[in-house]
């Protein structure tokens, strides 16, 4: 049996105002109702003024979907009544929209983009214990793109891997910040099975606030089809929501319930208009995206692919490495103190990656790297310097970190040594090789781990 | 309100007889007018326009048609859906006047949300015609008209979807100035229909609706469909005359529906336009007959959205209901006349699945070639001139049971709204003690021709 899915997204824009009016996009936390105004309040006589930001934020989007970005887009109004949408209806794009036919490529797969549009995001109705609820409008107007993907995706797994493919793109882009659990980022998926090549009656899954809530939802959903085809029952075409702490959808409405939202064009705003040297102005102006990135770190850096997925999953952490590696050019030595030391110290509550610049980075993964320190207490100053206002470069010279390579400092201490072991040292020269260990040890304690172990063992050989 | 202006540039002072006199008036004269829904308290209304009596308007107060958010006022748009509702801002033709130096002195009666024809949609009170208390007003600016007329305002103003500035100041015998859509700021007038609603003043004369003019038609960054104001000046040259212009009788203006005494008047406004030196020009504009229908659909249409912000869920009335669905509906059941939900329930099925192509498209089809007519006319001619009503003043109650009657009223003043360009009702002769108005219009952004030629017409017409 075929499993068709076509996702449809919501992405906030992380623009300073909202998509129509001058109160701040950044609504999160903030006390009900205190970041509004008559515009996005809809108080009556007020007008909606776009938001210039938005509209090159939702470009940069579609240009990074491999869009087409028409000259001409317009606004409509979309028509329904919600506690939560202050004018009656929201302004959104209809049969105009800001972009069409682009795609994403997942794990090798081309999923077309059917379209992006931007609108404004709707206020929150908080349920109240009681019979009644509480409408919160600090996030109506929010700058919104939806995306639409034609169906083109066939599994659960899939679907899943295309939402993190497109948060990666969006983040790289600078233009949402991609946590779903806040809703900055919302995905709803509409799903059909069949036997042939005709489409299956589809049913819509909402309410999916994760993308492990993307995977399961619509795993639950295929299931549960497959499960009504194989007994010859039909599927309705109806809306469900998913409940991620029960792991099931539930019936959210049926067709009969479905709304006529009377789109017609917005006569408050007059048409949009993109010319050609705007939308390449904002082109050349687009970071390297993450699938070139990774293409370029093949060939330049000949890292192996995992290392590359890690690196490359976020932005910051890509152009890091690549500032490290300008300094020091030993890109797998880079790529593992990343992975396993920077990664593991990130974890801790007060680490900054600011903390460290990469040229200081550089610097320590060199010591590290041509013996002058040992690991272990590279990964110690890292995690100092990571955590802290000082650089690898002063806690390592504050405390007399590097090794000692002085051949005769060394001699110095492993005289010290041999006096001070007489019984050891006529073991080993017994033939108890395993003493020369011990021995060892003892330099190392009196040059606190400074001493370079195979300097030292090559000195104490030839001294016994 | 010009000569008032000159009388305060000489001597401040006189500013309190005015205001006294004007509330003297009030007092008189509405409670038979009914315009006032709301006026200002005496004393701080002076004192507010001695601190403006060196501004160009000289503290000289306004009259506002409550559609038109006004900050100390509430503005109701004369629904008992916002019966209570207090302004939360300055609208900002209402900002302009105070910086210009005219203060609020009260706000008027209209018909509910702007619809209608009559102010008898009001659901505070009926506003009567000043010439004859029996009849209407006019609408949907009845309150702003009347006020003018009857002497309880300097001037007004008023709000135009479908004529409403000018079918009012036709009733009533006074000036009414619809600017080109755009010229005005819409923001803070609620709105009717976005894409024909423009804000304009009814005066008693030229001369002011020109100085009103200069003072609100301002590009504004909270109105994305405000035009660049060509920086005119409206009165500066209003006296240079017509000599030579082309005016323009349109034939379908002058057919069956037009009363038979204003047909004839019209033929002293071609003498008149004759005797100052304009040519007259027989003319067409063949797709009139569908200017009603196209209007009704597109501003219906508009309307069933702007106004479903009314929900009872924020500011409005609320019915006391157990569901959320039940609120809306009923709120909104009590709380609009049954004129505005004609038009919602017109709009809400103009835009439905399905009738959608049939209706709003073709109406938004129609409305292009209705614009098509009046450029076609205006690249042989200068100005149109036509009368404003096919009817002087109807009886109060006459219309109001047949809403279909009630639209046919609006014939020749709707065209203008779907074409977005200027027109300008004055008042030209009367017909058995009703004023009858004659329409000016141009074309975009015309109005100083369109009050030059006022002006002139003004001069010299003897009735």
């Amino acid at each position: 049996m075929r499993t068709v899915i076509g996702l449809e997204i919501h992405a906030q824009l992380l623009t300073d105002t909202k998509l129509f009016c001058d109160c701040s996009a950044d609504y999160f936390g903030k006390e009900p109702n205190t970041n509004t105004c008559p515009v996005c309040l809809g108080m009556p006589g007020t007008l909606p003024v776009l938001n210039e930001r938005a509209v090159e934020y939702g470009v940069r989007a579609a240009l990074a979907l491999n869009c087409e970005i028409p000259e001409r887009s317009k606004f409509d109004r979309k028509n329904y009544f919600y506690p939560d949408l202050p004018k009656g209806y929201q302004i959104s794009q209809f049969d105009e929209p800001l972009a069409v036919h682009g795609h994403l490529e997942v794990n090798g797969n081309v999923i077309r983009i059917r379209r992006v549009h931007l609108e404004e995001d709707a206020g929150k109705l908080i349920h109240q214990a009681g019979n009644y609820s509480s409408v919160d409008l600090n996030r109506v107007g929010v700058p919104l793109i939806e995306i639409v993907t034609e169906p083109d995706i066939q599994t659960p797994e899939e679907a899943r891997a295309f939402m993190e493919k497109l948060r990666q793109a969006l983040r790289y882009i600078e233009v949402c910040s991609g946590d779903m659990e806040k809703g900055s980022l919302r995905c709803d998926a509409n799903i059909s099975l069949s036997e042939d090549d005709e489409l299956g009656t589809k049913t819509e899954v909402k309410n999916m606030n994760s993308f492990r809530a993307v995977e399961k939802a619509l795993q639950f959903e295929q299931k549960r089809q497959k499960r009504a085809l194989n007994e010859g029952e039909k599927v309705e075409q109806v809306t469900l929501g998913w409940n991620a702490d029960k792991e099931e959808a539930k019936l959210m409405r049926s067709k009969e319930e479905a709304h006529d939202y009377r789109y017609f064009p917005e006569p408050d705003l007059v048409p949009l208009k993109i010319d050609e040297a705007w939308k390449e102005e904002i082109r050349e102006g687009l970071p390297e995206l993450p699938d070139e990135k990774r293409e370029r770190w093949a060939d330049e850096y000949g890292l192996p692919e995992y290392d590359i997925d890690v690196l490359t999953e976020d932005k910051k952490t890509a152009t890091y490495f690549e500032e490290t590696v300008a300094e020091y050019s030993s890109p797998k030595t880079v790529s593992n103190w990343m992975m396993s030391e920077v990664f593991r110290v990130m974890k801790l509550p007060e680490a900054e990656l600011e903390n460290v610049t990469p040229t200081e980075f550089a610097y320590l993964v060199k010591l590290a790297d041509d013996g002058e320190i040992n690991n272990n207490t590279a990964k110690e100053v890292l995690e100092e310097a990571f955590t802290s206002e000082d650089s690898p470069k002063d806690i390592v010279e504050e405390r007399g970190l590097k090794r000692i390579s002085d051949e005769g400092l060394i001699e110095e201490k492993i005289e010290e040594v041999i006096t001070e072991n007489e019984d050891a040292v006529e073991d080993y020269r017994n033939g108890n090789e395993k003493v020369l260990g011990f021995l060892i040890g003892q330099l190392m304690s009196k040059t606190k781990g400074k001493a370079d172990p195979n300097k030292a063992r090559e000195i104490l050989q030839e001294k016994l | 309100m010009h000569e008032l202006i000159d009388l305060l540039e000489e001597d401040p002072g006189k500013i309190e007889d005015l205001i006294d006199s004007l509330y003297d008036s009030i007092e008189k004269t509405d409670g038979e007018v009914q315009a006032y829904l709301e006026t200002a308290d005496k004393e701080p209304l002076l004192a507010e326009a001695r601190e403006k009596a060196e501004r160009p308007l000289k503290g000289v107060p306004g009259t506002i048609k409550d559609n038109i958010q006004t900050l100390g006022f509430k503005t109701t748009c004369a629904s008992r859906f916002l019966e209570d509702y207090d302004s939360v801002y300055d609208a900002t033709v209402i900002k302009l006047l105070n910086e210009a130096g005219s203060p609020v002195l009260g706000k008027v009666n209209m018909d509910e949300f702007a619809m209608g024809s009559s102010t008898e949609n009001s659901y505070f009170q009926t506003t009567r015609n000043p010439n004859d208390l029996t009849r209407v007003p006019g609408g949907s600016s009845g309150g702003s008209a009347a006020a003018v007329a009857a002497d309880e305002a300097i001037y007004a103003l008023g709000s135009d979807t479908g004529g409403s500035v000018r079918h009012p100041a036709a009733f009533c015998g006074v000036v009414g100035l619809k600017p080109t859509y755009g010229l005005v700021s819409r923001y803070g007038l609620t709105a009717f229909a976005s894409s024909l609603d423009q804000i304009g003043p009814i005066t008693k004369d030229v001369y002011d609706a020109a100085l009103l003019l200069n003072v609100i038609a301002e590009q504004d960054e909270m109105d994305s469909t405000s035009a660049a104001n060509p920086a005119v000046d409206y009165s500066d040259g209003i006296d240079r005359g017509v000599e030579g212009l082309k005016v323009g009788f349109p034939e379908e203006y002058f057919g069956d529906e037009l009363d038979e005494r204003i047909q004839d008047k019209a033929e002293r406004w071609k003498e008149t336009f004759e005797d100052i030196g304009a040519e007259i020009v027989d003319i067409s504009l063949p797709h009139t007959e569908y200017a009603i229908a196209t209007y009704y659909l597109i501003s219906s249409s508009e309307a069933s959205a702007n106004l479903a912000r009314f929900d009872g869920v924020r500011y409005t009335s609320r019915a006391d209901t157990e569901s959320i669905d039940e609120l809306f509906s009923k709120s909104r059941d009590e709380g609009f006349g049954a004129e505005v939900k004609r038009r919602i329930l017109l709009g809400t099925y103009a835009l439905s699945a399905g009738y959608y192509d049939e209706y709003y498209g073709k109406a938004q089809k129609a409305r292009r070639l209705i614009k098509g007519d009046f450029d076609d006319a205006f690249a042989e001619i200068d100005l149109i001139a036509a009368p404003t009503s096919p009817t002087p003043a109807f009886k109060i109650g006459e219309k109001i049971e047949d809403p279909l009657e009630m639209y046919l009223s609006d014939v020749f003043i709707v065209p203008i709204n779907l074409a977005g360009i200027p027109a300008m009702s004055i008042p030209a002769g009367e017909v058995q003690g009703l004023p009858v108005g004659m329409q000016l219009m141009g074309e975009s952004l015309s109005e100083e021709l369109i009050l030059r030629a006022g002006y002139a017409f003004e001069n010299a017409f003897t009735g």
